[in-house]
Order: C-alpha cells, then sequence, then structure tokens
C-alpha cells in the first residue's frame, strides 16, 4: 500500500481531513507553531468574490462602496483578467480560512499550509496583532455594526447612513491610533449605554408631546454623561480624525458617532495587517513550502503533488523586473519568503559576509527559533531593516532611486554592492512605513468658542504635498463631519 | 471532520443588497452608460446583460495622499537593476506613459477613470424604463367600475357539491371517526373470522357456547355503532368558498400599425422595427396581461403575426385607413373597453392616397380617439427630409392631417424619427410619465 495521502486531484471531505492531520503533525509537533483553533470553510467562486468585497470578512454592514467593489471583481474574474486567491484567511479565534471549491487537491493542501498555519501562527503571535486587534471579538463586533447600522438606516433612512459612511470611509487612513492605545470601552458597555437611553426615550414618550404646534420640541433627552468624557479636554494635537469627530465634533447625533466608531475599530483592526503584508505572506508562504517538503519526505504525498506545489509556489514569489509589464511594486510574497529562506540558509550554512551581517544568528542550529522571534517581535519596516541581507538584495538586484520633484530625472543613489547595501536596507525599511507613506494629518485647533472652524495640519515629509484635487473631496467629507468650516494647512515639518 | 465546514450550499447572492445600493448611487452615472449603450446597438439585443462604462463621479472614494510629483523628494527601491550604477540619471517617464510607474501610481489608484461592470438585463431595463409609463394606465375604469372576478376565500360548512373540498372534508371525518371510535371495517372482520371459527369447532363446549353468545353480542354492537357513526358526516363536509372582487384592469392591448407598401424602404422599415421591438418589450415588461395586435397594411390591411409584421414584404398602394378600419374591427370583437386598456402606435413614411388622410382623421376623431388610452404616431423620415420639415407645422398630408387631430386630442402624439439614434429620445418623450395628459 502506498503511504500516499492523495492520488487524484479531485477532493472530497475525508481526504481534506486526513490531509488536515498530517499537516497539523508537522506544523505543530514538528515546527511547533502556535495557532488559533481552525475553522476550513469550502465556498463557491461567487462567494469569494463576496468575500472579497466585504473587506476579505465573513459579515459586514452594508454599503454601497462594497457593492462597487464586487462588481469590479466580478467583471474582472467573469472576463478572465484576473483569477480569484486560493484562499482567504480572517484574523479572528477560531482562524477562519476559506477554501475555493475549484482547487485540486494539492492546492487545498497547500493552501491549508499556507492559511490555517502559516497566517494563523502569524496572526498569534505577532506583537502588532496580539497588542491592537481581539481576535476573539472581531465577529461579534461584526455582527453588532451589521446590526447597528441596518438599524440605522431603518431609522434614519438609508441617505443619511451612507452620507456618514462616506466620510467615515474617505478618513479610514486617518482613523487609528498609531502609538498609543486608546481607552476602549467594552462592547457590553456601549450596548449598555444604548439600551439605557432608547429606554429613556420610551419611558419619557408623551402622546401630549404630539399635540403640541410644530416648531415645540420635546424636551430633549438629558445626555448620559460618559465616564469617558468627564473632564475630557480635546487633548490636541489629535491624530485620529475619526475618533476627534466621534468625541468633539458639536453636529454629530449619537448614532453617527456610533458608526464613526465602529468604522475606526474597523480600521484599528486592519492596521497592523497594513504594517505586516511582507512578514505575514512571508511567513505563511514559508511555513507552507516547508510543510508541503515535509509531506514530500514523509512519502505523504507523490511527485505529481510536489511539482503542482512548486509551480505554484513558485508563480507566487515570482518578481518581475521593474520595467517588466507585470511590474507592480515590490511582490511582497517574494520579499517576505526570500528574507525568511535567507534567514534559513544564514542560520544553516553562513557565509562570512552572513557572519560579519547577522552576528547574532549566523550559524545558530535552530532557524525556526531565529524566525519565530521575527515573526513575534517585528512588523514589515523594522523587519527589513533587520534582516534583509545582502545577498536578497543582489537576488533581487535592487536598487534605490531619489526623486525630487522638481528634477526632470530621477538619480540612482544605491545599488546592490558593497557600498550600497546599507542605505539600499534603510530606504526599503522606510518606504514599507506607513508613517511615511500615508500623510499625516493632525487636528491642531478646534475654536469651540468662536466661529467654531476646526484647523488641520498636514505635516509633509521631506516636502511632499497632498494631492491636491482629492483633498479638496476630502475637505468636503471633513466639513460634513464637523458641521462648520474646516482648513487645512500643509506645513514642513522638522526633520 | 471537524475542522471542515462546506458553505457552498449557503445562500447566494450575500452582496446583492450592497450591489443595490451601488445601483442607486451611481443611478444617473449607470443612466447616461445604458442610454449611450444601447443607442448604438441592435434592439433585439436589449435584453442580454452587458458591460457598462460609467464615470466614476458620484462614487469616488477619495483618500488622503501624497502626490509626490507636485512637490518634495523621497527614495524609493526598485527590483531588476541591469546596468545601473550610483550617479546615474533616469529620465522621469512622462505622466501618462506607462512603463514605470514607481510606487504612487499604486496608492489608492482613484481619478476620474472611468468603471467598468456588467449589469443584467433586469438591472438595464429598469434603468431604461424608468420613468417611463404608459400614460393613463390608472384609467378611469379602475376607479368606477372594476371589473370583478372570483376569488378564493377560505372554506364554508355550506355549498354546492361540486365545490366540496374532499381533503377538508375526509380530515373531518376521519378525526370524528377516532374520536367516537367508530369500529373499521377490519374491526368487524375480525370478530366475524373469530365468531366463525369458534362455531366451526367440534364438539363445542359450554365454555365456547358462552363465548361465541358474547361475540354476537359485541358483533352486533359494533356493527349498530358503524350505522350511528356515520363515515362520512353531514357535520364533515366543507366546501370551497369563493367570493366576487373587483379587480383592477391591468390589462393593455397594443395595436401596432405598420405601412409595409413599396414606398417604405429597408431604412423605414428598420426604423419602425426598431421602435416597434421596444415597445413591445416595454409593454411585456410593464403590464401583468398584454395583448399585442399587429396590423399591416398597403392598400388593404390584415392583421399578422409578430414573425410576419416585421419580415415579410408586401408590394401594392398606401391607403392608411384600411388599417385603422381594420384596428376598430379587431378591437369590436376581442377588446372591450370596459376590460382593456387601448394603446395604438402607428408607423408611416407619411404617404398616403391623396384624400385617404381626410378619411384618417375623421375615423380617428369619431372613433378611434374615444375608445384610446394613447395613440402614437411615428413618421419616419430621411435626413434630408428631416431637415426640409424641420418645423413640427410644415410636414406630408398625412403629418398636416394629424397634426389637426393632436390639437383636439391630448393624448395624440406625433413624432418624427430618421436615424436609430432619434428612436430612444422619442420613445421617451412619447411615453414619459405625463401629467399634461389627462
Amino acid at each position: 500500500m502506498s503511504g500516499l495521502l492523495f492520488t487524484e486531484a479531485e477532493w472530497d471531505f475525508a481526504t481534506l481531513d486526513r490531509v488536515y492531520k498530517a499537516i497539523e503533525e508537522i506544523a505543530l509537533d514538528e515546527f511547533k507553531l502556535d495557532v488559533y483553533p481552525n475553522q476550513i470553510e469550502v465556498i463557491s467562486s461567487e462567494q469569494m468574490l463576496d468575500a472579497y468585497s466585504s473587506l476579505a470578512m465573513p459579515l459586514m454592514y452594508n454599503h454601497w462602496s462594497f457593492g462597487k467593489l464586487f462588481a469590479r471583481e466580478e467583471t474582472l474574474y467573469r472576463g478572465g483578467y484576473t483569477a480569484l486567491a486560493y484562499e482567504i484567511v480572517i484574523n479572528s479565534s477560531p482562524c477562519i480560512s476559506y477554501l475555493l471549491e475549484e482547487n485540486t487537491m494539492t492546492m487545498q493542501a497547500l493552501v491549508i499550509a499556507h492559511a490555517a498555519f502559516g497566517h494563523n501562527h502569524f496572526f498569534k503571535n505577532n506583537y502588532l496583532f496580539r497588542q491592537w486587534t481581539n481576535a476573539e471579538g472581531i465577529l461579534d463586533y461584526l455582527a453588532f455594526a451589521k446590526g447597528y447600522v441596518a438599524a440605522c438606516e431603518e431609522r434614519y433612512g438609508r441617505d443619511e447612513v451612507e452620507a456618514i459612511l462616506d466620510s467615515a470611509h474617505a478618513l479610514m487612513d486617518q482613523g487609528v491610533f498609531r502609538y498609543s492605545r486608546p481607552p476602549r470601552p467594552s462592547r457590553e458597555r456601549t450596548l449598555e449605554k444604548h439600551r439605557k437611553r432608547r429606554q429613556y426615550e420610551e419611558d419619557a414618550y408623551s402622546e401630549l408631546w404630539r399635540t403640541l404646534p410644530a416648531g415645540i420640541a420635546a424636551p430633549a433627552a438629558p445626555p448620559i454623561p460618559d465616564p469617558e468624557d468627564e473632564g475630557d479636554d480635546m487633548k490636541l494635537p489629535e491624530e485620529n480624525l475619526l475618533y476627534f469627530f466621534e468625541k468633539h465634533s458639536p453636529g454629530l447625533r449619537g448614532w453617527q458617532r456610533e458608526i464613526l466608531r465602529i468604522v475606526r475599530t474597523l480600521a484599528q483592526y486592519f492596521y497592523p495587517q497594513k504594517q505586516t503584508k511582507v512578514m505575514n505572506e512571508g511567513c505563511a508562504t514559508f511555513v507552507h513550502h516547508a510543510i508541503m517538503n515535509r509531506l514530500f519526505d514523509k512519502g505523504l504525498i507523490g511527485e505529481g503533488a510536489l511539482l503542482e506545489f512548486l509551480h505554484s509556489h513558485t508563480s507566487v514569489v515570482y518578481q518581475p523586473e521593474f520595467d517588466d509589464r507585470r511590474y507592480n511594486g515590490i511582490n511582497p510574497y517574494a520579499l517576505g519568503y526570500g528574507m525568511m529562506a535567507d534567514i534559513k540558509r544564514i542560520c544553516e550554512d553562513p557565509t562570512d559576509e552572513d557572519r560579519d551581517w547577522f552576528p547574532a544568528f549566523a550559524g545558530n542550529a535552530d532557524y525556526m527559533s531565529v524566525l519565530k522571534d521575527a515573526w513575534a517581535n517585528y512588523r514589515d519596516e523594522s523587519f527589513i531593516e533587520q534582516f534583509l541581507s545582502p545577498k536578497v538584495m543582489r537576488d533581487l538586484r535592487l536598487f534605490a532611486l531619489h526623486d525630487r520633484a522638481a528634477d526632470p530625472a530621477y538619480s540612482v543613489s544605491a545599488i546592490h554592492n558593497e557600498g550600497g547595501y546599507r542605505a539600499l536596507r534603510t530606504t526599503l525599511a522606510r518606504q514599507y512605513d506607513v508613517g511615511i507613506a500615508e500623510p499625516n494629518i493632525q487636528v491642531v485647533d478646534a475654536d469651540l468658542q468662536g466661529d467654531r472652524s476646526l484647523m488641520l495640519h498636514h505635516h509633509m515629509h521631506r516636502g511632499v504635498p497632498l494631492h491636491e484635487q482629492t483633498k479638496n473631496h476630502m475637505l468636503a467629507h471633513v466639513e460634513r463631519l464637523w458641521g462648520h468650516e474646516v482648513g487645512l494647512e500643509e506645513i514642513e515639518a522638522e526633520e | 471532520m471537524n475542522h471542515f465546514i462546506d458553505r457552498r450550499l449557503n445562500p447566494k447572492g450575500k452582496s446583492l443588497a450592497n450591489r443595490q445600493r451601488f445601483l442607486r448611487r451611481a443611478r444617473a452615472q449607470i443612466r447616461d452608460a445604458v442610454q449611450r449603450s444601447l443607442k448604438d446597438a441592435a434592439v433585439a439585443d436589449i435584453d442580454k446583460d452587458r458591460k457598462i462604462k460609467i464615470s466614476t463621479k458620484g462614487t469616488r472614494e477619495p483618500r488622503f495622499r501624497l502626490d509626490r510629483q507636485q512637490g518634495g523628494e523621497h527614495d524609493f527601491v526598485l527590483p531588476g537593476n541591469k546596468e545601473f550604477v550610483p550617479g546615474d540619471e533616469i529620465r522621469k517617464p512622462k505622466s501618462g506613459d506607462g512603463g514605470q510607474k514607481g510606487k504612487q501610481a499604486a496608492d489608492y489608484a482613484e481619478g476620474d477613470d472611468d468603471f467598468e461592470f456588467t449589469m443584467t438585463q433586469e438591472e438595464i431595463l429598469d434603468i431604461f424604463f424608468e420613468d417611463l409609463e404608459l400614460p393613463n394606465l390608472v384609467r378611469t375604469t379602475l376607479k368606477e367600475t372594476p371589473s370583478r372576478a372570483w376569488k378564493r376565500a377560505g372554506i364554508t360548512t355550506a355549498g354546492s357539491p361540486t365545490q366540496i373540498n374532499l381533503v377538508r372534508t375526509m380530515r373531518n371525518s376521519f378525526g370524528r371517526r377516532l374520536a367516537l371510535k367508530r369500529p373499521s371495517v377490519a374491526d368487524v372482520e375480525r370478530l366475524q373470522a373469530e365468531l366463525d371459527e369458534l362455531e366451526r369447532e367440534e364438539p363445542q363446549t359450554e365454555n365456547t357456547r358462552g363465548r361465541i353468545v358474547a361475540l354476537k353480542e359485541k358483533l352486533a354492537r359494533a356493527e349498530a355503532k358503524r350505522k350511528w357513526v356515520a363515515f362520512v358526516d353531514p357535520l364533515d363536509v366543507r366546501f370551497n368558498a369563493f367570493s366576487e372582487q373587483p379587480v383592477p384592469t391591468s390589462q393593455a392591448v397594443m395595436f401596432c400599425l405598420m405601412d409595409v407598401s413599396g414606398s417604405m424602404g429597408e431604412r423605414e422599415k428598420d426604423l419602425a422595427k426598431r421602435f416597434y421591438m421596444l415597445l413591445h418589450l416595454f409593454l411585456k415588461r410593464r403590464y401583468e396581461k398584454v395583448d399585442i395586435v399587429f396590423i399591416r397594411h398597403t392598400h388593404d390591411a390584415q392583421e399578422v403575426d409578430e414573425q410576419e409584421f416585421f419580415y415579410s414584404r408586401q408590394s401594392g398602394g398606401t391607403i392608411v385607413s384600411t388599417a385603422l378600419e381594420k384596428m376598430l374591427e379587431i378591437q369590436r370583437e376581442r377588446y372591450a373597453t370596459a376590460d382593456w386598456n387601448i394603446y395604438a402606435a402607428q408607423a408611416s413614411d407619411g404617404y398616403t392616397q391623396s384624400g385617404d388622410a381626410r378619411r384618417c382623421v375623421e375615423m380617428l376623431n369619431g372613433e378611434i380617439m374615444p375608445l384610446c388610452q394613447y395613440y402614437a404616431y411615428i413618421e419616419i423620415l430621411d435626413e434630408r427630409e428631416m431637415e426640409v420639415f424641420a418645423s413640427e407645422d410644415s410636414g406630408a398630408e398625412l403629418w398636416r392631417a394629424y397634426r389637426t387631430v393632436a390639437e383636439g386630442w391630448p393624448n395624440f402624439a406625433t413624432k418624427r424619427i430618421s436615424k436609430p439614434a432619434d428612436i430612444f429620445p422619442v420613445f421617451r418623450e412619447l411615453f414619459r410619465k405625463s401629467e399634461t395628459v389627462s
């Protein structure tokens, strides 16, 4: 009897289960990965499109922008311009991975290794995810958000809700705390607060008020004091615009503030993913590569499956060159996997150069512990700054350009040679710093006593201004949230 | 198997709500795009899914973003160096140039680009017909003398035998028999069989005789009970009830009249065809029940089927009034005004035998217009003629004659078309929701 787990391309649930167990054994017992419990769901291509278009979350409130995204993806997919992802994985506990039903058995195995163990380990261990996201609570929170938005649409009309969501979405990038974790009341407390308010409105309702002539309003409910707000000045400057409007915008109503909170909670939830694209994909790719090879070594998958896997793997980590038509930025899979595979090489088979550059772990017998430490304690920027080796730079033939907007030409500032490695590495690391890649906009002044105008500052990094046209569209959104005039000044940040 | 969940059978269309919100949001742009896309397409293609390209105005999703082309400086890294050494200069590509995009273009590619996606036939037609409505659908009969129809109205205890509801009746009967413990045929047969057996027994002991008597008594009781607990009692019987209810007249008949004589060339016929096909589609969508009558005429009118109407040829002179006569005849036979909303659309090149136009006007004024909810006359001209007859007031004999009818009847409309692109605007104008037509 051959020991192969499967020989056919077709998959079924019994085979999936056997393969899952074999992979789990390797991942947990041999590599000692630390993962959330897995929940793996098989979905059809249409459901995959659904998932795409709702920020890759299993449930989401309704908004037209998700419909737009779906329409775009569907057209591209049906037209044959893009293929669907093989999988989607959600940072939740249990960790939900979606497998596409069209995958072959080999691909399902690859995807299980990639998502259910690679990404899952990263989600559970990386410090950003541990600090900033609540894997246990996210699905409940989304259920709450979906219900809340639907209830608001019912009560206040679709247009009203759409307007506030539009503005909130526009400011999503400015809706995160980058440095300090905000005080957050629990969901229960939020709900309790709402229940109380509703209760008050119902208790205080009197038929008599309806008989008053128009223009005389019923007495408004007294504000329920929020313990968080007590003695709260605005603590300016504030970088989290959504938080600022939620707490201090004079014109917003309670439910609008709650919607801002929902959107910024989501933004905060996704913020770590933005900062760890390279590491996250690198980790998952490295793990699936290791696991699939182990499966083959143990005689559990055949050569056909191995070749199919390698074919897929190499296309995933392919990096087109900058002048290639297919070039679309640096491929996070290629960079992440390349660096991690190189860490393994440095541990197992270091050269003199490696010993020079990475004295801390060159020749370390246990490469897995080095990688796990990196997965747990770094984000893209710091990971690249710390671990990008000269060999990877040579392999990718990286070079750095200096761009002054005023000049008609770029100048090459560093290439993959002895004199350029360090500069190249720092430049690349900077490129992955979201603090630099995204505009730094802060609320600096709100004139609550006077004309209630609001002043924003854009701290320019090295003189790069905001895109003029979108800036104007954006100011309209900001003014909607603030309710009064808003000014935006771009100021040169001191380096 | 506890790790896996098969979601494939979950309900589809999870994002339908989002799609509707999107279509609603982009309504204005989509409407323009649909009009544009349909204008140049063959009408027969109208009920197909099609790709729609809309401008992103209205569905913009702006974010604050940096414009590195406008000012400042930055460094970035690219892969795939072949010959560069530090200090080399590379000319920047002109904006809009493909090729090397650097990083900035990858940031939220957003601007005034067109956005392309596929709309289903349903969605397209909804948009196209959005604010079109055949005028006067809510006709007087709706308010005054609605027609009546028998509708189901539950179950009653009295009625005619033909309306008996067997299921309900038998259900009641069964329940009653169970409750009153009516012996079944099988019960009786079993007792009888037992009795027969005892009677055949030789020799009969005292005991046996005693049992026979007891059994006979039991059997008699069972038989009696079967008599007084009837199998179906009048109490059980139920009837289907019907009541007469008013129903609004939502059925319409559309008379399509067309001149197919020699003076109507290929082009004219094609234009008329497109107009009717559109009408046809429109009617099919708008009404629960729509009859369409096709009448073609030369010097003589005939009722034909759709295929004949659009695709067959005939030669002869042109007498428009024959078609009107035919229409009246069919209306009298099959479409009583109490039950039907009557609409008519006529397409012609405007030529008719001299003197016939006057007869047409008489018929219209005297007989047809009082019956019709709406009468549309489409005159198909070539583009040269269109220039000559730029004014609504000038035109061929039929046109001038029909203008007088239009003055007297607000629900009579005349329009001219000369090229395919004219059809849609004219169509919309003719059938737009109109307050002026009373």
